[in-house]
């Protein structure tokens, strides 16, 4: 049986750029009209260049923004924050994990205070729980209980992303939307990071939105593929779909763009050169 | 003769803790025409290495060397001005982040005509006219108009593709390029990417490529070093370094990128890496 966790219909987000002297207001309309559903315990990789939307969508996605129009509904309740405001219910549900782990952390607040303070603005529980469930969570990503009273600028940048992660996880949300988590990543950490996220999915069945531009580590997290060009989904299906018979010639591009660091295509390409 | 050669570079900060040792006793060697990538993670000394090359590194920096010849010029025994005829001129590189690298307070076309100017002694007309060649060179519409753009004006691809005219401006026999598409999308990385080989091939410079993406080591190498904490892995062609690698590290490399992934969980580098000592093959002992 499989429910659904999140489902937006027709999303829309118009940004308007006040003029200045010189220029009239303009519009932008960066998502134009997206829809899509995920299920409990499952992956949606969204997929694009910069520009094309992908972050916007996470931001409403994760209630940060309000969507122009469309509806969003989490866990089968309609969300609007423009109107209804934002309850701590609702805030519990989805968390985000952002792409560089340099910036979203507060170097001056210590690991601990980290991980304990969605706690303490989102639910009323006394400081001697936060500080064991911040412990615990430490243990479930891979650190240490030596780490809980550490600053930010001691850890590394895998380390860093997944206290990011902890942070996240630690109201038990529902949904969790990641931000090109593993972009600002070297190889082998990146590695860890995809590896600690497949085990918590499995632990606590959580449900993904990740947003990546990287087809390879789409191709090996993703359930379903939503591939976005200047703010329109172009191309939308399970992974496999979408890989094996890409429908839009921009998902082709893209496909054809990526490098490839298989055997078979590196003897094509030096037969190529020694004819050229 | 090789175009560059290095042997046994060593280089050391200054740090508060005691010396740093960032690069420790890296062999290296390039031929012109070819192309050369250096792999590695962050701290593996990669860019290191090369910014001691050109002479960027900062005063807090000990290099040392038993050799480092670029085009029989022996790097070394060079005065500070000497070497900075060379920098620039017959070595030239281009850096990760484009829109940084270039200064905001300058239209594009100013940063460019500098390299024409301080290396060429070219006037006005020519500068000019040299200008608007490498613009089109680098594939950038309308290159009357764009020179007098300003950097933030630009896309990053754009940008990157400014950083490549002022590096090939004065013709270099090599061209290091660190990180040329980190920052990029990966339809930009492919069209820089292309660029970048195809200039390499149409004038015949020598390419050092500095990555962490085996994707851009297999599409544009010829010969790759791998690196590890300051070490030299292993050194071999492009194919059989895929094909069959010798270092435990660069296979644990190899099959942490997720295309390799087999079963629904990939392997990392500390899984294979760390129990036994990291051995090193294809590298002088």
């Amino acid at each position: 049986m499989s429910t659904t966790v999140l489902e937006g219909k027709n999303i829309v987000r118009d940004y308007h750029i006040g003029g200045g002297l010189f220029t009239g207001p303009r519009t932008v309309h960066a998502v134009k009209g997206v829809s899509f559903t995920v299920d409990k315990g499952k992956t949606l990789a969204i997929v694009g260049e910069s520009g094309c939307g992908k972050s916007t969508l996470a931001r409403i996605i994760t209630l940060i923004d309000p969507a122009t129009s469309g509806e969003l509904f989490i866990d089968g309740n309609k969300v609007d924050i423009a109107k209804g405001g934002l309850t701590k219910e609702m805030r519990r549900k989805v968390q985000i994990v952002f792409q560089n782990p340099y910036g979203s952390l507060n170097p001056r607040q210590k690991i601990g205070d980290v991980l304990g303070e969605p706690l303490l603005i989102n639910t009323d529980k006394p400081a001697a729980e936060r500080r064991d469930l911040a412990m615990k969570m430490l243990k479930k990503v891979g650190l240490g209980h030596e780490h809980y009273n550490r600053y930010p600028h001691m850890f590394s940048g895998g380390q860093r992303q997944r206290i990011a992660i902890a942070r996240a996880l630690m109201l038990n949300p529902s949904l969790l939307v990641l931000d090109e988590p593993v972009s600002a990543l070297d190889l082998s950490v990146q590695a860890q990071v995809l590896n600690l996220l497949a085990d918590l999915q499995d632990e606590f069945q959580l449900t993904y939105v990740f947003i990546s531009h990287d087809l390879s580590v789409v191709r090996y997290i993703a359930d379903d593929v939503m591939v976005m060009y200047f703010g329109e989904a172009v191309e939308y299906g399970s992974r496999d779909e979408v890989f094996s018979d890409p429908k839009h010639s921009y998902t082709r591009t893209l496909f054809a763009a990526t490098p490839r660091a298989d055997v078979a295509s590196i003897k094509a390409r030096l037969a190529k050169k020694k004819a050229a | 003769m090789s175009l560059l050669e290095i042997k046994n570079l060593t280089v050391s900060f200054d740090t508060a803790a005691g010396p740093f040792m960032a690069v420790q006793g890296i062999d290296l060697s390039i031929e012109p025409r070819e192309v050369l990538a250096i792999v590695g993670e962050s701290g593996s000394g990669k860019s290191v290495s090369m910014l001691a090359v050109m002479g960027l590194l900062p005063n807090t920096a000990t290099v040392k060397a038993d050799r480092m010849a670029f085009d029989g010029v022996d790097l070394l025994k060079l005065s500070p001005s000497e070497r900075r005829k060379i920098v620039g001129k017959d070595i030239s590189m281009i850096f990760q982040e484009p829109i940084a690298s270039l200064n905001p307070c300058f239209t594009v076309g100013f940063q460019i005509e500098e390299v024409l100017r301080f290396h060429m002694g070219m006037d006005r007309a020519q500068r000019r006219a040299r200008a608007i060649e490498l613009m089109k060179l680098v594939g950038i519409a309308d290159p009357e108009e764009r020179l007098s753009s300003f950097p933030h004006q630009m896309s990053g691809g754009q940008c990157q593709r400014v950083m490549i005219a002022i590096a090939i401006a004065c013709n270099p026999k090599l061209l290091i390029a660190d990180e040329p598409t980190t920052a990029l999308d990966v339809t930009i990385q492919k069209q820089i990417l292309d660029l970048l080989v195809s200039l390499q091939a149409k004038y015949g410079m020598g390419l050092i490529m500095i990555t962490h993406n085996m994707g851009v080591v297999a599409e544009t190498a010829d010969r790759v070093i791998v690196q590890y904490k300051g070490r030299k892995m292993e050194e071999a062609d492009v194919l059989s370094l895929f094909e069959s690698p010798k270092s435990n590290y660069t296979r644990a490399l190899l099959s942490a990128l997720p295309e390799n992934a087999v079963g629904d969980r990939l392997p990392t580098v500390s899984d294979m890496l760390f129990e036994p000592a990291p051995s090193v093959a294809g590298a002088s002992a």
